[in-house]
């Protein structure tokens, strides 16, 4: 925009547009509003407050007020021993508890130094694996419900019930799995478990590319998400971004290939990171297609693992579980790639007692959503959703 | 550290970067504990954590640029609180070590390190709202977890809790 000589005088600004309209602006500054969105309102999946300071359409500022859903998860476990708490890891993100599990087992067993049996290596991804996929179909399915698509929330639900009907198969629950135990899994996989699931990835594939019609290249929710919230690679990166939201900024950057656990290097799958041609690098589209590209990834790793998976002749899946977990004093750091990014542990041990004197839970939403505050500045209200989605929180991770 | 043991790979990733660090700062940080599950150094001189944390984000062979995790600790024996900051260099190097920083536990304070990770922000919140340490510095201190006007710190070993909250009672 091209300043006319008369410009900026009082309240009154002059300016010509390159083709030749002559632009007055008043100074219409409107008196600002505070708009509280939550901790009740459906976008915000859960109970999360954003206290936003509007100026007409356009958010100044928002912050969030979090802890309603907390619930001393830290402070819990320290009068548990180690193998109590992870029942409590179920509960910090009700999606993915089998991964939850997993990340805090790979913790306690690096302290222990324990050697696991390959059959349980695999049971593990691939009940993670069906998990991921379970917890992406929840967030691409709420996320449409978001911008005012519901079918696909309902088309989600229905395929994310096999993978519960799967999981409730092999673990006795359908969300809070007590499952992957410190040293293996709490029971073998039943007989034909294999054979169900490769039918359930037969089913699921077309399902994949069903979605992709129904919402991904859908016109209206492409124009709600493109070019919105976008969140530059180092910005990211300072804001310790993992997961989805990381990839969705175009940081190639995965737990699973770069600091490789379990038999993940053995496996063969791509890490999805936007390339620039139907989304703008970082925006919320991006991290939708990240988590939508996703799925067919870990397809292709549960494949693998029934391929891969060693017979159960033989086979006890509570052979390497110690009868009494009491590390060594010392601390460990250990990290899971979840859904959500990265969820780490961090447990410290005396070495004398079967609890832990500290464990804290690196919890990746929290992280992920402590960026909402610049995130949010100067969108508008409807694009604030949309970002609160792109993010994919779980209140009771963040909260714990 | 036994003679003659051959640390794995990514201890000597973490020592080498730790090397570099101590030329720089010298006795303002503990000699390195190349423990095999969580490799450290601890900052003896709490006023220059921010330089450091700068200098270790920012320095052409270190580039710490990822903070992945902050845990507050209560070390009650010490009489000491501290946090634990595990740090790596997201695409850049491959190593990765934690560094811990330690105050009073009566009153102490440690400087931010919220201006040079972001994510830092959050996780001293956090860490103040369960134990109790100040953040100097830090952009915007408040109890994050808790509700503002709870008291006590929660996470501390000698915390008793509260009888009652805004009439409601707490312990059941």
């Amino acid at each position: 925009m091209q300043e006319l000589g008369m410009a900026e005088q009082g309240s009154i600004r002059v300016s010509r547009k390159d083709d030749n309209v002559v632009v007055i602006e008043k100074d219409l500054a409107t008196e600002e509003m505070l708009l509280s969105m939550g901790p009740q309102h459906p976008s915000t999946h859960g109970v999360l407050k954003l206290e936003c300071m509007t100026d007409g359409e356009v958010v100044t500022s928002a912050e969030p007020y979090l802890g309603y859903l907390h619930r001393c998860f830290e402070k819990h476990c320290e009068v548990v021993d180690y193998p109590g708490i992870v029942p409590y890891t179920d509960r910090m993100d009700y999606l993915t508890g089998m991964n939850n599990e997993w990340a805090y087992c790979i913790a306690v067993e690096k302290l222990l130094d324990i050697e696991i049996p390959r059959r349980v290596e695999f049971i593990r991804v691939m009940v993670s694996e069906l998990n991921r996929i379970a917890s992406h179909l929840v967030a691409i399915g709420t996320y449409g419900i978001d911008l005012g698509a519901f079918t696909p929330f309902l088309f989600c639900f229905r395929d994310r019930e096999h993978i519960l009907n799967l999981l409730e198969w092999a673990s006795g629950a359908r969300m809070l799995y007590n499952y992957v135990w410190i040293g293996g899994v709490a029971f073998d996989i039943p007989a034909d478990f294999n054979k169900r699931v490769k039918e359930f990835v037969d089913y699921f594939r077309p399902k994949v590319v069903e979605l992709y019609k129904l919402l991904t290249e859908n016109e209206i929710f492409v124009k709600r998400t493109k070019g919105i919230g976008i969140m530059p690679a180092d910005v990211a990166i300072n804001y310790a971004w993992s997961g989805p939201m990381l990839r969705g900024s175009g940081v190639k950057w995965d737990l699973r290939r770069n600091d490789p656990y379990s038999v993940y290097p053995e496996l063969d799958f791509n890490v999805p990171v936007p390339d620039g041609k139907f989304s703008d690098v970082g925006d919320c589209l991006s991290r939708h297609l990240v988590r939508a590209l996703e799925m067919e990834e870990s397809l292709n790793i549960i494949e693998q693992c029934i391929s891969k998976m060693p017979g159960s002749e033989g086979f006890n899946p509570r052979s390497a579980v110690p009868k009494r977990v009491r590390p060594k004093a010392g601390e460990v750091y250990a990290r899971a790639e979840n859904p959500r990014g990265e969820l780490g542990f961090y447990i410290q041990s005396d070495g004398k007692t079967t609890k832990p004197l500290r464990c804290k839970a690196r919890s990746s939403c929290f992280v992920n959503l402590s960026a909402m505050k610049d995130l949010s500045k100067g969108q508008l209200i409807p694009d604030l959703v949309a970002i609160i989605g792109s993010i994919d929180i779980v209140l009771g991770e963040v909260d714990r | 550290m036994e003679e003659g043991r051959v640390l794995p790979q990514s201890v000597q990733q973490s020592a080498a970067a730790y090397a570099v660090i101590r030329e720089q700062f010298g006795s303002a940080v503990s000699d390195f504990d190349a423990n095999e599950t969580m490799p450290f150094f601890e900052v003896l001189e709490a006023a220059k954590w921010p330089d450091i944390a700068l200098f270790m984000r920012d320095h052409p062979k270190l580039k710490f640029n990822y903070m992945a995790c902050l845990s507050g600790v209560d070390y009650q024996a010490e009489e000491q609180l501290g946090i634990v900051c595990n740090l790596e260099s997201l695409g850049e190097f491959p190593h990765r070590i934690a560094v811990k920083v330690k105050c009073p536990r009566d009153g102490g304070s440690i400087p931010t390190a919220a201006y040079v990770w972001h994510t830092a922000n959050w996780h001293e919140r956090e860490a103040y709202d369960m134990f109790g340490m100040q953040f100097t510095g830090h952009p915007d201190l408040r109890r994050i977890l808790c509700p503002e006007d709870w008291e006590g710190f929660p996470l501390r070993k000698d915390y008793r809790v509260q009888e009652s909250y805004h009439g409601i009672k707490v312990p059941y």
